[in-house]
């Protein structure tokens, strides 16, 4: 067979995009595009499936199979596509509304089931579609619509929740770094079995500089880290802090000083254990300690799909394929004449 | 064993055209695995019948509590049988809660068969007896046979080398044994199962066996007995039958739908009463490429199967109650994607968890109308057990040759009741022939075929006819997304449009009886059988009515307008407050009359027969 060859052309669809202006959700388009076309996947075996917000108006503008589904539940009908057919490249697409709140309870069973399905989460912190109000990632008192006086919710970190619930590849990136996003995007997609990848998307409509710090070219080396896999954790405007452990806790220090001689550590994405990859998701809660980017967990695992398919053909194997006959006579039978 | 070695030779033998009896103990007790195991023979030997199981919603009751009460209930016969019988013939109580539940429903100078060793003065109480019914004379207007059952099954079990405990629980076969006798059933069929049943566990083998036996030779010796019944072969339709239930109806109808369509059955499912059946039969088919999905809840159940669907499987979703409810909103994604869908809803008493074992017909208002916008589906009901299987085959016909969704409905009656089936030859099941769009032409999701109105469904992996779907309204033709006020209005018709003219592909029901007179009667679904039983009355006693009975609700049949105004009365029996009441009278402009019970129990076939009377009176 001729090796495919497609482009970012290729996947193109003629609806006119209807995001705002500005909107982080172009970006994340943009290197999906790129990524697609590298997967050596023919273009009828994509299937994007999404829910509802913003984030979820992608499938009608790449020229793949899709379904813009119903509010949270794009998990359950990826999983029906994947399991029906399982040589599809199904994708969801969601957002911290959709996936985390009306949805959160199908997300966590996807990622304990691992089924092979791609899934990225744009959060931007907020409720765009239905003109901001608070979102389960928003920052606890913020000031939106429905909470004039501040919110009272503490927020999900939907890495964590991604490796608590068991899920085999679990990653983060950002849409104003288009060159890690595209990297990241592939990796994912690459990936047998359930994928997750959190991308923080500014809404600048509604929530406007949620990630400026993690943006703004002087401020970002400042916060950003950018995990790699056998690197130690190194950061900052020359590259000078690096992320240590105390025993306890993690601590910042001058990569070339470590006067108390913290230990240094060194990314594992393939499993550094669920304690380290628990506390490095946790980090970008804290204000202090840098936000990390990039794979917290990329490890293999049986997938559902090909476990179910093991059944089938174990199960025909033993039975023989069925037929009719077989099975309507299968109990007590008898004649009348 | 001959038939003469079975009666003995000094007792009478009565012949009977029908009985009905009714097996009722404590949930520990094995009534049901008794029903089925008397169930089994009585179709081996020809009778024709059905059954009804009638089990607490609690697990493991606590014992001699009358909630704790399970019955199964058989009616046969030498002739046809439509239900599960009115009131029972004969009851087999093994313990006073037991008497207490049934006995209100038992036929006057009925049989009653007690097992006295459980009349103690505790279980007389949790059963709310103050003083001994088998002593005070609140069953004087039966027959009573008193047995001490539990007593008499340890005796037969003495040289067993098993704990008391385990002796005891062989006492169901005891009791089965002296029904054997005196309904002269042969034993073979039961040894044969309690064989394969007990494989490679000799011990139990024996004792259930020896009980079974004992029970038999009991009655047939003891002086109580004094007469045993006959009833001969049933003329049913030649062939192969077996016995089925609703459950394994729909499962068969299913896989069979699947096959004929050359499609992959896939099931999301989350397990809820009654329906959970479907979901444990399914998913032993794996070699008939079955796939089945335990979803983490009910909405994950029906997008799974909605999922599946547009990958080009035989989507299908079963639930019951409250389940219903939580499918709606992907019901409505169903309509608009126009993607093919099986909803099957086991129907059981509600409103919310309601009656979970009970049954009911009072979710048709909400399969119409239970959801947002105009959302049309079309509904088919079952008739029975063994019209489950067609049914099931024909909302999925019609689910992929029309592009919907399609609700099926049956009940907690039908589901876990049985009757013989006549096992259809698989050759002569029609295939199920799916129009696909072509692939040298421009793709358009939503172009209709003009005599059904459906669309063409592309599935994924097809190159070139790669297209996106979704909840928002589609334009017409092309399927983008238009917020068009014209277009809208034009698709929610061709969406009423599609579902109404279904009546075009499917069979009109039958009327029986004349197409005009004093009394129609109309109905849907399980209430099929008792109003069989009714009618068959009414003809024997020369009495005019006629009779419909729906198989699809929506769209509802051509042919009913040709006849439902030429009567004087019609009479629509419902286990609800008269759902299809209303629908008929706002599509006919026609006043109806209700025969309505909600006591999550079938209808039964005498009160039908008053009702009738009375109606039949005033209209002279």
């Amino acid at each position: 067979m001729e090796p495919i060859q497609l482009t970012k052309d290729d996947f193109t669809s003629n609806q006119e995009t209807r995001w705002c202006p500005g909107c982080g959700d172009y970006s994340i388009l943009a290197q999906m595009k790129k990524v697609l076309p590298t997967l050596g996947i023919p273009r009828e075996n994509f299937v994007f499936v999404s829910g509802i917000g913003c984030s979820s108006r992608f499938p009608y503008y790449l020229e793949t199979y899709g379904i813009h589904g119903i509010h949270g539940r794009a998990p359950v009908i990826a999983s029906g596509v994947k399991l029906a057919n399982p040589n599809l490249k199904v994708f969801v697409i969601t957002g911290d509304g959709d996936g985390l709140s009306i949805g959160g309870n199908h997300l966590i069973h996807l990622f304990r089931r691992n089924i092979d399905i791609t899934i990225v989460l744009f959060n931007n912190q907020i409720y765009g579609l239905t003109k901001g109000q608070y979102s389960p990632t928003s920052e606890k008192g913020k000031i939106t619509k429905s909470s004039p006086y501040g919110s009272l919710e503490s927020p999900f970190n939907p890495v964590q929740m991604a490796l608590a619930s068991g899920a085999s590849f679990v990653a983060r990136s950002i849409d104003r770094d288009p060159k890690h996003l595209e990297d990241t995007l592939a990796r994912a997609a690459k990936h047998k079995g359930t994928a997750f990848v959190e991308v923080y998307q500014n809404c600048n409509i509604f929530n406007d500089g949620a990630f400026l710090s993690l943006t703004e070219p002087k401020e970002k080396k400042k916060h950003l880290l950018k995990m790699e896999h056998g690197k130690p954790f190194i950061y900052g405007e020359n590259d000078e802090l690096m992320l240590t452990w105390t025993g306890k806790n993690f601590k910042v220090v001058n990569k070339d000083l470590n006067e108390n001689g913290h230990e240094i550590l060194t990314h594992d994405e393939n499993g550094s254990g669920p304690a380290m990859e628990f506390m490095l998701a946790s980090l970008s809660l804290d204000a202090q300690l840098p936000t990390p980017i990039g794979i917290f967990r990329a490890v293999e695992r049986d997938t559902y799909d090909d476990m179910m398919a093991a059944q089938m053909n174990a199960t025909k194997k033993k039975k023989g394929e069925g037929d009719l006959k077989t099975l309507f006579t299968g109990g007590y039978t008898w004649t009348n004449d | 064993m001959s038939e003469k070695e079975v009666q003995g030779t000094e007792k009478e033998v009565q012949e009977l055209e029908r009985v009905t009896i009714c097996f009722a103990g404590d949930s520990g007790d094995g009534m049901q695995l008794t029903g089925s195991q008397f169930t089994n023979t009585t179709a081996g030997i020809g009778n024709d019948l059905n059954t009804l199981p009638d089990y607490p919603a609690e697990i493991r009751a606590p014992v001699g509590t009358l909630f704790g009460v399970s019955g199964f209930q058989i009616q046969f016969s030498s002739s046809d049988v439509h239900t599960p019988g009115d009131s029972p013939d004969v009851l087999v109580a093994m313990n006073p809660a037991a008497l207490k539940v049934n006995l209100p429903n038992l036929k006057d100078n009925g049989i009653i068969i007690i097992n006295t060793d459980s009349f103690q003065s505790r279980n007389l109480t949790l059963a709310g007896y103050e003083s001994n019914p088998l002593e005070d004379g609140t069953l004087s207007a039966y027959q009573i046979f008193p047995v001490n059952i539990t007593g008499l099954t340890r005796e037969a079990l003495s040289d067993l080398d098993l704990n008391m405990k385990i002796k005891d629980r062989c006492k169901n076969f005891f009791a089965l044994g002296m029904t054997y006798w005196m309904y002269s059933r042969p034993m073979d069929m039961t040894e044969n199962w309690i064989k394969s049943k007990f494989k490679g566990k000799d011990d139990l083998i024996e004792a259930n066996t020896k009980a079974l036996k004992a029970g038999f030779s009991y009655a047939l010796s003891t002086e109580i007995f004094t007469t045993s019944f006959r009833i001969p072969k049933a003329a049913k339709k030649p062939g192969l039958y077996r016995n089925i239930t609703g459950n394994e109806g729909i499962a068969f109808g299913l896989i069979t739908a699947a096959k004929k369509s050359g499609r992959e059955l896939f099931l999301g499912s989350y397990p809820i009463t009654p329906a959970s059946d479907i979901l444990h039969e399914l998913s032993k088919h794996k070699n008939y490429d079955v796939k089945t999905f335990q979803a983490e809840d009910e909405i994950a159940g029906i997008g799974a199967a909605l999922g599946a669907a547009y990958a080009g499987a035989l989507g299908v979703t079963t639930t019951s109650g409250p389940g219903i409810a939580l499918k709606s909103e992907f019901m409505g994604l169903a309509v608009m994607t126009e993607l093919p869908l099986v909803i099957v809803n086991i129907q059981r008493g509600g409103p919310s968890t309601g009656l979970p074992t009970k049954t009911e017909q009072s979710d048709l208002l909400q399969a119409f109308y239970g959801r947002n916008g105009e959302s049309p589906i079309p509904i088919i009901a079952a008739a029975g057990p063994a019209d489950c299987f067609h049914a099931a085959f024909e909302a999925a016909r019609i689910a992929l040759q029309c592009t919907t969704p399609v609700i099926l409905l049956s009940d907690g009656y039908i589901a876990n009741g049985t009757e013989p089936w006549l096992i259809p030859d698989p050759d002569k099941i029609p295939e199920i022939k799916i129009k696909q769009p072509a692939l040298d032409e421009k793709y358009l999701p939503y172009k209709r075929d003009p005599e059904r109105l459906s669309r063409l469904h592309a599935l994924p992996g097809t190159p070139g006819l790669e297209h996106r779907i979704g909840g928002l309204e589609k334009e017409d033709v092309t399927g983008n997304v238009s917020y068009n006020a014209d277009n809208h209005d034009k698709m929610v018709r061709i969406r009423a449009d599609k579902v109404g003219r279904i009546n075009r592909f499917v069979e009109n029901p039958e009327l029986v009886g004349k197409d005009h007179g004093d009394l129609l009667i109309l109905s849907w679904g399980s209430t099929y059988g008792p109003i069989l039983a009714a009618v068959k009355d009414l003809q024997k006693k020369g009495k005019e009515v006629s009779w419909c009975h729906l198989r699809w609700l929506n769209p509802l049949p051509i042919n009913l307008d040709r006849f439902i105004y030429n009567f004087k009365t019609v009479l629509i029996p419902e286990i609800n407050l008269g759902q299809l009441s209303k629908i008929i009278r706002a599509e006919y402009l026609i006043d109806t009359v209700g025969f309505n019970r909600v006591r999550g129990l079938p209808l039964k076939t005498n009160e039908l027969l008053a009702e009738i009377d009375v109606i039949l009176k005033g209209l002279e």
